[in-house]
């Protein structure tokens, strides 16, 4: 009964990551200017939750 | 001259028009109050209490700055008639999706316990054990969901909403000095200069105003009411009236606090309510059940933009217009997030207050996200056609979304380091 919940669950993921494969936001300099600042800020804001954790050990 | 039969058509277009606005008006009320939840009292409560009136001229300006925001998720929901997580994996791909709809959960989930922390508060001070307050709220949440309308769930939440304005009449129950009010609250300054201890509050203060659930709660909302296109003025009415409500609740708190306790340091809402029923036990009555309104509010809307993000990711019916058998995983996800975060709080020695802090660490890391992929959803012309950004939206909108993700950004920061700015 698990693995069938998991297999539907892992199929139901995979079908999504296929549908949202290609995204229908034209990629212009200005929106891929702007998912770069945001993985450097997600970058910086891991790295500062990881030196803390660190620091808290 | 009175031209009797002018008058009667001039009054029945009103009425039409105020009887189409309560048709149509909910989401953006219900999401502006409910961002009065249980840690923006205890915000604005620390506000008032050391800054008295100094600051209401800020809260003022929170005003436009949660209208523009909210405003862009109205004209994206009636347009696309998808929510936000649904759009962002459809304009940016599968990778910015699951990050936006993962992150949302755990913030969601978060912030959901720190509303029970609230409400168990708040109940304890009318002497309510916390297990009987987690057993009232969640089966009060789930009769509001369970009744199979969307409609119906919506009226009950403005009936909360209402209940929110309960700060009004405390505030005036302490006859605060409207001279000093206008004097000391509507002239903007820096009480004491822009110290770190003023910054930390300030910052504070927007992080409360725009929280990420909000934007993902009000643009299921408006596609699950079935909002068009042409519905769009009634929308960004409703979320006009909305940001007055929650401001003017936030400054009637500052009043509030600010008459009875000016210079006093706050650290939770609760605390405040106790010290309250000290001085007028009915106005301690009153921020108690405040507390726990905003709490449930709280906890009302953001378990539901959870379930409302999955059902749109993973395609299951995902309508509060549906009943339990034709829409289980939707419900399933509501009840899970619902009793997983009640149970937390119910936990002997649970890191309360960490899980308090985290909140606004995790929160940080997708709101950003989230209110950038708002600004270039919302231009692009492909989907938006004539709604699309004018220039002078984006300039709007731009200007307040570095401002807040600067701001909240550094609050944070000032979380996970609190020596920083202090």
């Amino acid at each position: 009964m698990l693995r069938n919940f998991l297999s539907h669950n892992f199929a139901k993921i995979h079908q999504i990551n296929r549908k949202y494969a290609k995204p229908n936001v034209e990629m212009s300099r200005w929106v891929r200017i702007s998912l770069l600042f945001l993985r450097f800020y997600l970058i910086f804001l891991v790295g500062l939750l990881f030196y803390k954790f660190i620091t808290l050990l | 001259m009175f031209n009797l039969p002018n008058i009667y058509y001039k009054f029945r277009r009103l009425w039409k028009a105020i009887s189409l606005f309560f048709i149509l008006s909910g989401p953006g009320i219900v999401v502006m109050v409910a961002d009065n939840d249980a840690g923006g009292i205890t915000t604005y409560a620390a506000t008032g209490a050391k800054y008295g009136y100094h600051l209401i001229w800020f809260l003022l300006l929170l005003i436009p700055v949660a209208y523009y925001v909210q405003e862009m998720t109205v004209r994206l929901g009636a347009v696309t008639k998808r929510g936000h997580a649904e759009a962002i994996f459809a304009g940016f791909g599968a990778f910015w999706g699951w990050f936006s709809l993962l992150d949302l959960a755990l913030v969601n989930w978060l912030t959901l316990v720190t509303e029970f922390i609230g409400m168990t508060s708040a109940l304890m001070i009318f002497g309510i054990p916390p297990y009987l307050t987690v057993i009232i709220v969640c089966i009060l949440m789930g009769i509001m969901v369970l009744n199979g309308r969307y409609w119906t769930w919506e009226k009950i939440a403005l009936v909360f909403c209402a209940v929110n304005l309960i700060y009004i009449p405390a505030a005036f129950m302490v006859k605060p000095s409207v001279s000093q009010i206008v004097g000391q609250g509507l002239i903007p300054n820096l009480p004491g200069g822009l110290t770190n201890n003023l910054f930390f509050i300030l910052m504070a203060n927007i992080g409360t105003t725009i929280a990420p659930w909000m934007l993902f709660f009000q643009q299921s909302a408006v596609v699950d009411k079935g909002m068009k296109e042409k519905d769009i003025p009634w929308g960004r009415l409703d979320t006009l009236v909305g940001s007055v409500m929650t401001v003017v609740v936030a400054v009637f708190i500052v009043i509030l606090m600010g008459t009875v306790f000016q210079g006093v340091e706050i650290d939770d809402a609760a605390q405040a309510s106790r010290l309250l029923m000290g001085k007028n036990q009915y106005v301690g009555t009153f921020m108690a059940i405040g507390l726990f309104d905003a709490g449930l509010l709280g906890a009302i809307c953001i378990s539901l933009a959870s379930s409302w993000a999955f059902g749109e990711v993973f395609g299951w019916a995902h309508s509060l217009n549906h009943k339990i058998r034709e829409a289980p995983w939707f419900y399933a996800n509501y009840f899970f997030t619902l009793i997983t975060a009640a149970a937390v709080v119910l936990i002997p020695k649970a890191p309360l207050v960490l899980i308090t802090l985290f909140v606004q660490v995790i929160a940080v890391t997708l709101l950003p996200a989230a209110l950038v992929f708002l600004i270039l959803l919302l231009n692009n012309k492909k989907t938006m056609g004539e709604y699309t950004n004018s220039l002078w939206q984006n300039v709007v909108n731009i200007s307040i979304v570095v401002v807040i993700v600067v701001l909240s950004t550094l609050y944070g920061i000032s979380t996970l380091f609190p020596t920083l700015f202090k």
